[in-house]
């Protein structure tokens, strides 16, 4: 009965954060019309002067491209869980009989559904702009599972923030971070043109492992190291930001 | 009176925010089907007594009942019962007022949400605005739909923070009339209010918490007789009248302010005592450009009740 509940209440308040993503222009603009425009850019004016070997530059940006989408997805959750915080929202929730795991869950879930549906989106574009992946269904596989990993690590963080941040401005800062990290990696240039300090911070950082096995994976590649790589930095960073979520929550909400 | 008939009973509670006691052994009852209204000045612990009373924070001593049941030991029982309106709209704004509604009706885990929706856009006269997003909404429709959200579910009793606190004037005394509907329906409605107009107009029941105490309980009536009168404002078009008129009152303890040219008297409140002072202007042939009676405020009210009590403890 509990868990019946548990998952009624979920579906019922990820459909509420749903919905403020679906109907805000806002939102669509920047987590699905921005990336794609970022690829457009990349591709089709950058792209010429980028040396990326054999590899074609669209194949090179894509994973780059998604974890943009990523990252400023997550933005949104962060934004999202400061108001119903600060406005009172959730201490309505509290007073109710609602399963408590419900109400960061369900904006867990909604970040889930929208990353997804907005990853779609830039699959689709990228397909029409000449990306042809080689994987085979193995490959397919542990790239979505790592994408999915790292959706949900990035929601995580946003969650944290979210609920850290004094004020709605201040929420969705971290996404700028998330950002630079992504530019500061092979996302979008090979490292080795790097100065070498900075191509030391890129190749130890969490996003190249993410990109470089997404890549590779989508491009015919087996797992490896960097796959694993990729898998342990997103449950690492999940293990710590859902800890960390937990305690500010209790906190907030004395 | 058994204890089974107060909807809320409040002993002995306590509550700390790292240094600060906000609540200092806080004792009230409540009866079932009344209206209570806490008043108390900003900063003086209402809203930490409305969230422990709404099962959000845990006291630190004493205890807290809803209907019998312990905040601390069954607080998922009393979620069921009761509905909190905070200080501010949590409804989602994005979202049309139907589906705030349905929403609410389905967190509840109630029966047909569509219909609860429909009968309470009825009730609260939103069946126009139903279907148009919150954001457009005014102000008084804001709190309307809030309330109409808080009923789903019959909760038996209700905790409105603050219900009028921004609103304008209008949309005040709406507010104030849904209050009383609420009341005569049966349920308890245990409010929170910085004005004394408002709890005397809602309450049957009023407590006034200052720095961490109730310093009086009572109905408005009993209340309102330990309360001063008020005072009288005299204004006047120039100093010298003023200076006149301050020799002229000296007996009613008249306070003079320069700058705008009043003069506070201190007065009882009868017919008879404001007669004689304005005879007493008149006979001086002093003329008085305004004359205005000032009701107690609720700074008025703390200073009478906190002073008497000193007086008293001497």
């Amino acid at each position: 009965m509990k868990l019946i509940h548990f998952l009624g209440d979920t579906a019922v308040m990820s459909g509420r954060v749903i919905r403020h993503s679906t109907r805000s222009i806002d939102t669509i603009i920047t987590v699905i019309a921005m990336p794609i425009m970022v690829m457009l850019l990349f591709v089709y004016i950058f792209g010429g002067a980028m040396n990326t070997g054999d590899v074609s530059y669209i194949n090179y940006i894509l994973p780059g491209i998604l974890l943009f989408c990523i990252a400023s997805g997550v933005a949104y959750s962060s934004l999202r869980i400061n108001n119903d915080l600060t406005k009172g929202v959730f201490e309505r929730f509290h007073s109710m009989p609602i399963a408590k795991a419900s109400i960061l869950g369900g904006h867990v879930v909604a970040s889930l559904v929208f990353n997804v549906v907005s990853l779609l989106a830039i699959f689709l574009v990228a397909f029409g702009m000449g990306f042809r992946p080689q994987a085979d269904v193995l490959g397919w596989v542990l790239a979505i599972v790592i994408l999915l990993l790292s959706i949900l690590a990035f929601t995580w963080i946003a969650v944290t923030f979210g609920l850290l941040a004094k004020s709605y401005e201040g929420a969705g800062v971290f996404s700028y971070i998330l950002l630079l990290l992504l530019f500061v990696s092979s996302a979008f240039a090979p490292t080795d043109s790097m100065p070498a300090v900075i191509r030391v911070f890129a190749e130890y950082q969490p996003m190249t492992p993410l990109i470089e096995s997404i890549r590779s994976l989508l491009l015919g590649g087996s797992a490896d190291k960097t796959t694993l790589a990729a898998v342990l930095w997103c449950l690492a960073i999940l293990g710590i930001f859902c800890a960390s979520a937990m305690r500010v929550y209790k906190r907030r909400m004395k | 009176m058994k204890s089974n008939d107060w909807a809320i009973e409040v002993i002995g509670l306590k509550k700390s925010y790292k240094n600060v006691e906000v609540l200092r052994g806080v004792n009230f009852t409540v009866q079932k089907g009344s209206t209570f209204a806490l008043l108390g000045s900003n900063g003086a612990g209402k809203t930490t007594m409305i969230k422990i009373l709404a099962t959000l924070l845990q006291p630190d001593s004493g205890s807290a009942k809803i209907n019998g049941d312990d905040v601390t030991k069954q607080p998922e029982h009393i979620r069921k019962e009761i509905s909190l309106t905070g200080q501010s709209v949590t409804a989602d704004y994005i979202l049309t007022g139907r589906e705030n509604l349905r929403m609410m009706a389905k967190l509840r885990h109630l029966p047909d949400p569509d219909k609860q929706a429909e009968e309470l856009l009825r009730r609260f006269d939103l069946l126009d605005a139903a279907d148009r997003r919150i954001s457009t909404y005014s102000g008084g429709m804001c709190r309307r739909l809030d309330l109409a959200m808080s009923l789903l579910g019959n909760p038996s009793v209700i905790f409105l923070d603050e219900p009028t606190t921004g609103l304008d004037p209008q949309a005040r005394i709406a507010m104030w009339d849904m209050i009383k509907d609420l009341a005569r329906s049966g349920v308890t409605v245990f409010l929170t209010t910085q004005y004394l107009e408002e709890a005397d107009h809602l309450a049957d029941q009023i407590a006034i918490l200052h720095e961490g105490h109730i310093v009086a309980t009572g109905s408005p009536a009993e209340l309102k007789n330990r309360l001063p009168r008020g005072h009288i404002e005299l204004r006047f078009d120039n100093e010298s009248t003023l200076n006149q008129a301050r020799e002229l009152f000296k007996e009613f303890n008249a306070t003079a302010d320069s700058n705008n040219l009043t003069l506070s008297v201190i007065t009882d409140g009868s017919t008879r005592q404001m007669l004689r002072l304005l005879t007493k202007a008149a006979e001086a042939d002093i003329e008085i450009a305004e004359f205005a009676q000032k009701l107690p405020t609720l700074e008025d009210v703390f200073l009478a009740i906190v002073t008497s009590k000193k007086e008293g403890s001497k």
